[in-house]
């Protein structure tokens, strides 16, 4: 398993999960968790997913998923889950 | 499994306040580059370089997109070029910075460090020459950078050198007039110079260092401020507090990128350089760190004492979060690099004689310093030999990068571009240090030194 996090964040509107869920479903990749909250009143949507099996390389998902989140007025970064775990767990 | 808040900080940190790795530094040695013929040790110089770090901007780019933490800086570090090329029968190195030079733009790398001489207790021939080679090879090259090591705390200050050093500058500046000097900006003096430095214009590889060796320096000036804003008017200990836990966290992504690169280069992980570089970049300032403590301007009263504790707390907080540490390791107080020192400078608050006093607790020195044009070679030596003093007898590393910028004057302000700003012209004493220069020699290491 190739654990990354996806994270959505800017105004929350119909569709958003869809979207995204979409994308990963055509790339054959697996959701592990999703969660969502709104913090500092902006929508904040955190996603754990299995990249191992992706159908496309790295930068071609990060961009896929960026222009979606252009198109959704929203904000969609993708980064694998080491960084979070390097920064915050011991 | 990680809270949202936790995965939208370090995004925060990313996005809103400029967190960054400044630089991944591959450090190769070239000591089995020397040959008396000097085609074939150009060749070897150069052939080692283009191979070993072949891989190093795209593996840096790829840790980039996947990790989603920018990588600003890829680059090289050497072993010190005089001890390379005085096997050569040459008289002159300007060839082997050529070489660097072209094997910098081969691999893509921005910036190359080493074309160094280490000469804190005297000259070998091939320290004489690469010193005297300076000036026109950075006035022909792009993209490498020099470096001289001149006092020690152990050996004292080879004042020959501060000498010499004041007029490579001066004649450095003058063959890159066209571009406001601009030379003088890949050209750093040192004393106690480390080995492992990963930041530019000092870095090169020093002869206790590995064949090959993956050195990070991590950056966050920008992070620091925003968590010091959340504890405004809080006593010194929780400042100090917020730093330590800030840098722990930024060196942590330090940690993590060293090793990361370190596997996929297939390279020995060296140290991690655990310092707060600023940009001219707004939010990306130490001079603004030390603000929010409470001073209304960089360089008033107070300053060298909230530097201080800026200081020893990004290392307390740095240290347990990776393995090795090493370079530099402290707050950067470059002046044209950073917003906040350009201000202070601009309104009168930041004199050179304050920075000096900063210097003492800080990490490096006197940097980025652009002085007028019509300075003399002997108070630049003597500027030198301030700073290298500071060092010997602070036992810590203390570095000079000044640029007399050809034709300005007190007020002017100079364009460098990019990562290295643009600097007001600064003040320096108009009363003469001549006579002290021109006495040569060596001051004393200080009595502290002799421990063994």
């Amino acid at each position: 398993m190739k654990k990354a996090i996806i994270t959505v964040l800017g105004k929350d509107s119909v569709g958003i999960i869809y979207n995204v869920a979409k994308i990963l479903s055509e790339n054959n990749i697996n959701i592990l968790d999703i969660s969502q909250t709104i913090m500092d009143d902006i929508f904040t949507m955190v996603m754990s997913v299995d990249i191992e099996k992706s159908a496309v390389d790295f930068g071609t998902l990060s961009k896929t998923l960026e222009d979606k989140g252009v198109e959704l007025g929203v904000k969609v970064i993708i980064c694998l889950e080491e960084i979070f775990n390097s920064m915050h767990r011991i | 499994m990680l809270s949202n808040y936790e995965i939208v900080e370090t995004l925060n940190m990313i996005e809103k306040e400029n967190l960054d790795i400044r630089t991944i530094t591959m450090g190769i040695s070239l000591r089995d580059c020397c040959d008396s013929d000097v085609k074939k040790a150009l060749t070897k110089v150069y052939d080692k370089i283009t191979f070993l770090a072949k891989d190093l901007v795209k593996t840096g780019e790829d840790i980039q997109t996947e990790f989603g933490i920018p990588i600003i800086n890829k680059r090289i570090s050497v072993t010190p070029i005089s001890i390379i090329a005085e096997s050569s029968d040459v008289d002159n190195y300007v060839e082997f910075a050529k070489v660097l030079d072209k094997a910098a733009y081969e691999t893509g790398v921005n910036f190359i460090g080493g074309f160094s001489a280490l000469v804190h207790k005297g000259y070998t021939n091939g320290d004489r020459k690469l010193i005297a080679s300076i000036p026109e090879a950075l006035s022909v090259t792009d993209r490498v950078c020099a470096s001289v090591n001149l006092a020690t705390t152990k050996a004292g200050i080879n004042m020959d050198a501060v000498k010499e050093m004041g007029i490579v500058i001066k004649e450095l500046a003058e063959k890159t007039k066209d571009k406001d000097s601009f030379g003088c900006a890949k050209l750093v003096v040192f004393a106690n110079a480390p080995e492992d430095n990963p930041f530019m214009a000092g870095a090169f590889l020093g002869c206790g260092e590995p064949e090959c060796v993956i050195n990070v320096g991590v950056s966050g000036p920008g992070v620091v401020k925003s968590a010091l804003e959340k504890v405004k008017g809080a006593d010194f200990a929780t400042v100090a507090d917020t730093i330590k836990k800030t840098a722990f966290k930024v060196t942590r992504m330090g940690q993590m990128v060293a090793m990361e690169a370190s596997k996929r280069l297939n390279v020995p992980f060296g140290i991690v350089d655990l310092s707060l570089a600023p940009t001219p970049v707004v939010g990306d300032s130490v001079a603004h760190i030390l603000e929010e403590m409470g001073l209304e301007k960089c360089g008033t009263h107070g300053t060298t004492a909230a530097l201080a504790l800026l200081n020893d707390a990004v290392k307390k907080g740095g240290v347990f979060a990776t393995s090795h540490v090493g370079g530099l390791s402290g707050a950067f107080i470059p002046v044209s690099e950073d917003a906040g020192m350009i201000d202070a400078v601009q309104c009168g608050a930041l004199s050179l004689e304050k920075l000096e006093a900063m210097t003492c607790v800080c990490s490096v020195g006197l940097d980025m310093i652009v002085v007028p044009g019509d300075t003399s070679a002997s108070t630049i030596s003597a500027i030198i030999a301030d700073e290298a003093a500071i060092g010997m007898v602070n036992t810590k590393t203390t570095a000079v990068r000044i640029i007399p910028a050809y034709g300005k004057k007190v007020g002017d302000m100079v364009e460098f571009g990019g990562l290295l700003g643009h600097g007001p012209v600064m003040n320096v004493s108009n009363f003469s240090s001549e006579e002290f220069i021109q006495r040569g020699g060596r001051i004393p290491a200080p009595l502290q030194a002799l421990k063994n």
